[in-house]
This record gives structure tokens, C-alpha cells and sequence, in this order.
């Protein structure tokens, strides 16, 4: 690689110095540049561009892993027409519903105050990131614990108030239908909404990843003109219109940025569900399988049942939901790179 | 006046009373996880919160668990053997060995491509930027079924070389199982180099011209004028890259299935089946695992956080 480089940019130091400083602006051609991105490009050509073709040649096959035969669209049609397939959407839409307006409003409500140069503030950020950083499996068996039937912290919290225990990560019932029950009103089949355990990996979800919308709202409070909110005040605007006049529309970009990374995220959601299902000795996407996502659910075709087109299909499918999402998102990258 | 200044002390006062609050709950499950860590079974599936007699015990307790029952022993004489013996020093090791590969195979490539793309003139540069960029909205799931076939079909060098030298009659081994089935289809990440594209593209152009008056090449400018002004990058980067390495979890899962494999959170995943109903333990190995990188995150929490907001990223 080396050689190459030297080899060409040889004459440029003569060049440089005996010309005007311009010639060295003027366009010429470096070749050896195809060596520098060479190596990333075999990686991210291997490993992420020819996988997308592969994958869909794989979701038209059947059998496992070397035994595969094609079936045409057999694997999508099977999908379509399994209510696992419907369910785990569902599950995963009520998962995505159930974080992400929730971290969101969470996040934007500490970073303001955080940012109104108060004391301390560095440290209440250390501390609101750091669930981020923190393995999601050993967190896992700590919420596990705190959501544990018998003795869990959760159960301890809610006799307070004076309502009984609850199963938590091993209650299927949807939350709805249980509070219904609790108020002795009967809640339709379709109301239900997600079950217990479900919403108990959520709270989970959401006291992880909080400290990265913090995080970003901070950094995009920073970038707002602080002289606007001086002239604001100067005419008599209160806290509240500073808030809703000011920042809300001025800090847009950022929460768009937030929202299509935290969406594409929530439908991707694997990690939190694998940690919390293990830790409360429940099967992968367990109880009653009102936890499994479609990502759970393409892990275990693949993973428990070996059904590799299968998993493909499936894979195939969740993609073309987040490619919408990324489409987004690509544009709003890509509109960064240009200012930036 | 003097009212406007009250208001105002009492508006600060209830923000830190808000913001403490919200960071209390956010701590309780750290505190929570150490306090039961040192506890008894009995004291731990009962309420109350300090424990009455500190089981440190309790931690080799969960080493022991976690490596089938046997104790850790460590042997002088050869001290390395300890890795083979005892798992959570191995998942250890694998995490850090792992991480550590990413994160130099990661620097690697997207310094040079980065520098290509900032930098150098050549046919083609905005086409396959494009195509890198492209690459970001392929998701992990689509590409998990293909790569877990190519980690079937590949041979390791050491047993490709054994094999066609004759020096061995065992036969290709497949990546299944291997360091390289870790590292290597993540030794390249578009987000990296297009974090070093942009910050490349802010050094000044009088830098260059001077390196160029002084008979420098480009490799030789890129090492020594541009990395070494580059470091606000370099550790975002590596940071980014260590982070999701470390919480990887569903491609470990699936090609690791040797114990001696695994890494810290697939090892520590299989643990909570081991220890079952033992929440004492479970705790142990729990803070066991979280103090590493807790320690690491403190010291360098400046990086991590602004690595992340100027990334915006999740790891």
C-alpha cells in the first residue's frame, strides 16, 4: 500500500513548490486512493451488501442450513398466514408504542432541566447515562428480581397503594383486561392491549435507554441560540411560552432524529426481551409467547427450529418496515453531512 | 426584586428536587443488585434493604456456580492456565480480546477510507460513499441468516494451512465457534468512517500544503499530522465500536456454543439458568460483570457522553 502512495504522490512536492500554491487544488487523479478503501469495502462487501441478496435467495428455500431447496415464495406465504406472525407484529407495534413516546418525553423533560445551568449538572448526566452503558443481561437480572412475584420490590410498591400482587414477567394477561378486572369493569378482547409481562420488560427498556435521549436532547438544547431566549424575556415571555415558542420548534430536528433511531430500535427490539425472558425462567418470548417480537420470533426459527428460509423470510419482511423508517432517517443524515 | 430572587431559588430548588428524584430511581437497581449481592438467601427473599451479615462470599460463590461447580484455582507456575479453568475470567478475556480486535480492525479501515473520501481525488468517490451510505439501512436482522451460513462455509487459516501442508489430518475447521466468527465480519463500520470523512474534512487545507512542501506523502501525512490531531475522533470511535461489542448479543448466541467462547453477556445469560432460584448469587455475578465496565464508564464518562451526542448513535 505503501509503495503505491509513495510512487505517485512523488512528484507532487516539486510540483507544489515550484508552481502556485493553487496547483495543488487543481483535480488529479489518485489511484492509490481504491487501496485505502479497499479494506473496509471487502469487509462491508462480505458482510453487509452481498448478505442482502443471499437473504432473499435463502427466504425462497427450504430445510436447514446446506439442505436447502427452493420453495418459491412458500416461506412468505407461510409467514402471512401464521398467526405467530400477526401476533409477534402486534407485539412488537405495542412494544415500539409502549418506549418510544415515553423515553422521549422522559428524555426531553431532564435534559431541559438540566439544562438550566443548574449545579451539577455533569453529574446527573453521568448518572442518568449510565443504565446505557450497563450490560442489558446483568440489568436484566436485577428488574427480573424487582419484578419477582413473591418478593420483588414492584409488589412491595403496589401493596402502598393497596392493590395485590401482580405476576408480572409471567402474567400473559393483557394490562388493560387486568386493570378492567381490578375496577370490576369487563374489557373487550380487542382492548386488552399488551400483556403484564410485556409491559414489565418495557419499564426496563425505557429506565435503559432514557440516558441517550438526555443525552441528545442536551447536545441539541446546546445548539439553540441562547440570545433568542434573552429577547424573549426582555418581552415579557414566560417559562412555559420560552418552552413552547422557543425551544419545542426550534429543537425539531434533533427530536426527528431521536424519534426515527428510536423507532427503527424498538422494531428491532431483541436484547431487552432475551435478558428479561431468561432472567424470569421463561421460555423466549414467553409467557404465552405475548412477548416475542418479530425479531424473537426470527431467532427462534433460526435459532430453535433451524428453519433457516424461514428466518429469512421473516428478516425479509421486518426489513422492508425499516427500510421505510431508514429512508428517513437516510435523508436527514444526509442533510447533516452537506451542513456539516 | 428580592421576590423575583425567591421565585427564582425556589424554581431551582424544585428542579434538583425533580432531578434527584429521577436519579435516585435511576441508581435504586444498581444499589439494589450491590446490597443483595452480600446477602444470605433468607435475607434476600425477604424485605429489607441493608443486609444484616455482609456475605462476601458470596461472589466466589457465583465464580464457582458459573464455572459447573468447580472452584477457580489459580496455579503459579503456570498462570495463564487460569483462562482454561475458570469461565468468567474466560468470558472476560473473550469480551476484552474480542473488543479489543474490533475496535483496531474498525480504526483500521475507516481512518483510510475515511481519509480517501475527505482527501484524495479519484473516479467513482461520490458513487461509493453513496453505496456506504446505502449500507446503513440494511438491517442487522436481514444480513443474521446469510452471515451465519458464510460462518459454516469458511475455513479457519490455521486449519487451511494445516490441512494443505499436510501438517494436520483434522480437517477445515469452520468458523463456528472461533475468535474470527466474532471479529471479523466487524472489523469495518460505515458510521466510523463517515465520523472520520467529516472530521477530516475540517483540517485545515495550509496543514497539507506544508506536509507537501516538506516531501511528505499521504500515508505519511495521514500518520503523522492528521491522526495525531484526530484523537477526539479516534475515541468516539473506539468507544462507539467497544460498546457494541460488549452488548452484543444475539450473534454471539448464535455462533458460540463452546463455554469457552462466549462472551461476558452470553456467558452471564447461561449463568441465570445455573444459579436458578439463587437470587443471592445471581446478584454477585450480576455486580461481578457490571463493576469493569462501571469503573470504565466513570473514568471516562466525558468521552462516552460526548462521544455519543456528537455521534448520535446507539452503540
Amino acid at each position: 500500500m505503501t509503495t503505491q502512495d509513495e510512487s505517485h504522490s512523488a512528484s507532487l512536492p516539486q510540483q507544489a513548490a515550484g508552481a502556485a500554491p493553487t496547483a495543488t487544488k487543481r483535480p488529479r487523479v489518485q489511484w492509490f486512493a481504491y487501496l485505502y478503501i479497499l479494506p473496509a469495502f471487502l469487509v462491508i462487501g462480505v458482510f453487509h451488501i452481498l448478505p442482502v441478496g443471499y437473504a432473499i435467495w435463502i427466504s425462497l428455500q427450504s430445510g436447514a442450513v446446506r439442505r436447502f431447496q427452493f420453495t418459491g415464495l412458500d416461506n412468505y406465504i407461510r409467514a402471512l398466514n401464521a398467526p405467530e406472525f400477526w401476533s409477534a407484529l402486534q407485539t412488537t407495534l405495542f412494544y415500539t408504542l409502549g418506549t418510544v413516546p415515553m423515553t422521549m418525553v422522559l428524555g426531553l423533560g431532564i435534559a431541559y432541566l438540566l439544562f438550566q445551568k443548574i449545579r451539577g449538572r455533569g453529574i446527573y448526566r453521568t448518572i442518568y447515562f449510565m443504565p446505557y452503558i450497563i450490560s442489558t443481561v446483568a440489568s436484566a437480572i436485577v428488574w427480573a428480581w424487582v419484578f419477582d412475584p413473591r418478593n420483588g420490590l414492584a409488589n412491595h410498591a403496589l401493596a402502598l397503594f393497596g392493590i395485590p400482587a401482580q405476576q408480572w414477567l409471567i402474567e400473559p394477561t393483557g394490562v388493560f383486561k387486568l386493570i378492567g378486572d381490578g375496577l370490576q369493569v369487563s374489557v373487550p378482547s380487542w382492548a386488552e392491549g399488551p400483556s403484564l409481562a410485556l409491559v414489565g420488560i418495557m419499564i426496563f427498556a425505557v429506565w435503559q435507554v432514557l440516558g441517550f435521549d438526555v443525552v441528545i436532547f442536551l447536545a441539541g438544547l446546546g445548539n439553540i441560540n441562547s440570545e433568542l431566549y434573552e429577547a424573549a424575556r426582555i418581552d415579557g415571555a414566560t417559562g412555559w411560552q420560552l418552552f413552547r415558542y422557543i425551544t419545542i420548534p426550534l429543537l425539531a430536528p434533533t427530536t426527528f432524529f431521536i424519534l426515527v433511531v428510536s423507532l427503527i430500535f424498538s422494531l428491532q427490539a431483541f436484547n431487552h426481551i432475551y435478558a428479561m425472558n431468561r432472567s424470569a425462567a421463561q421460555q423466549l418470548g414467553g409467557p404465552l409467547g405475548t412477548t416475542r417480537t418479530l425479531s424473537i420470533f426470527m431467532f427462534q426459527a433460526l435459532y430453535e427450529q433451524n428453519r433457516a428460509g424461514y428466518a429469512s423470510a421473516i428478516a425479509v419482511l421486518l426489513s422492508l418496515m425499516i427500510l421505510g423508517l431508514t429512508l428517513v432517517q437516510f435523508r436527514f443524515l444526509g442533510r447533516r453531512s452537506e451542513n456539516g | 426584586m428580592n421576590r423575583d430572587r425567591l421565585r427564582k431559588q425556589i424554581g431551582t430548588l424544585l428542579i434538583h428536587a425533580v432531578l434527584a428524584a429521577g436519579a435516585a430511581l435511576v441508581l435504586f437497581p444498581f444499589v439494589w443488585m450491590l446490597l443483595g449481592s452480600v446477602k444470605s438467601y433468607n435475607e434476600a427473599t425477604t424485605a429489607g434493604f441493608i443486609p444484616r451479615e455482609w456475605l462476601w462470599s458470596n461472589y466466589l460463590d457465583a465464580v464457582t456456580v458459573m464455572n459447573g461447580s468447580v472452584p477457580c484455582q489459580f496455579d503459579a507456575a503456570n498462570p495463564l492456565a487460569i483462562l482454561n479453568q475458570c469461565l468468567l475470567l474466560r468470558y472476560f478475556f473473550n469480551t476484552v480480546f474480542v473488543g479489543l480486535f474490533v475496535v483496531l480492525g474498525v480504526l483500521t479501515t475507516s481512518v483510510l477510507a475515511g481519509y480517501a473520501f475527505a482527501r484524495l481525488n479519484f473516479p467513482g468517490r461520490n458513487l461509493l460513499f453513496g453505496i456506504l451510505l446505502m449500507t446503513l439501512m440494511i438491517p442487522f436482522e436481514l444480513t443474521l441468516v446469510p452471515n451465519f451460513v458464510f460462518m459454516t462455509w469458511f475455513s479457519t487459516p490455521e486449519s487451511w494451512l494445516a490441512t494443505t501442508f499436510g501438517l494436520s489430518k483434522e480437517g477445515l475447521h469452520n468458523w463456528i465457534n472461533t475468535y474470527y466468527a466474532l471479529i471479523v465480519p466487524f472489523t469495518a463500520s460505515v458510521f466510523s468512517i463517515f465520523l472520520f470523512r467529516q472530521f477530516f474534512r475540517g483540517i485545515p487545507n495550509e496543514l497539507f500544503d506544508a506536509a507537501l512542501l516538506d516531501g511528505a506523502t499521504h500515508s505519511q501525512f495521514l500518520w503523522s499530522v492528521v491522526l495525531p490531531l484526530s484523537k477526539p475522533a479516534l475515541v468516539t470511535s473506539a468507544l462507539l465500536t467497544f460498546l457494541g461489542t460488549w452488548n452484543a448479543l444475539m450473534w454471539p448466541l448464535l455462533v458460540t456454543n463452546a463455554p469457552q467462547m462466549r462472551p461476558i453477556q452470553v456467558g452471564l445469560a447461561q449463568f441465570i439458568g445455573e444459579a436458578g432460584t439463587q437470587v443471592q448469587l445471581l446478584m454477585a455475578g450480576a455486580t461481578l460483570t457490571v463493576l469493569p465496565i462501571m469503573i470504565l464508564y466513570l473514568i471516562l464518562q466525558r468521552w462516552f457522553v460526548e462521544g455519543i451526542s456528537s455521534a448520535g448513535i446507539r452503540g
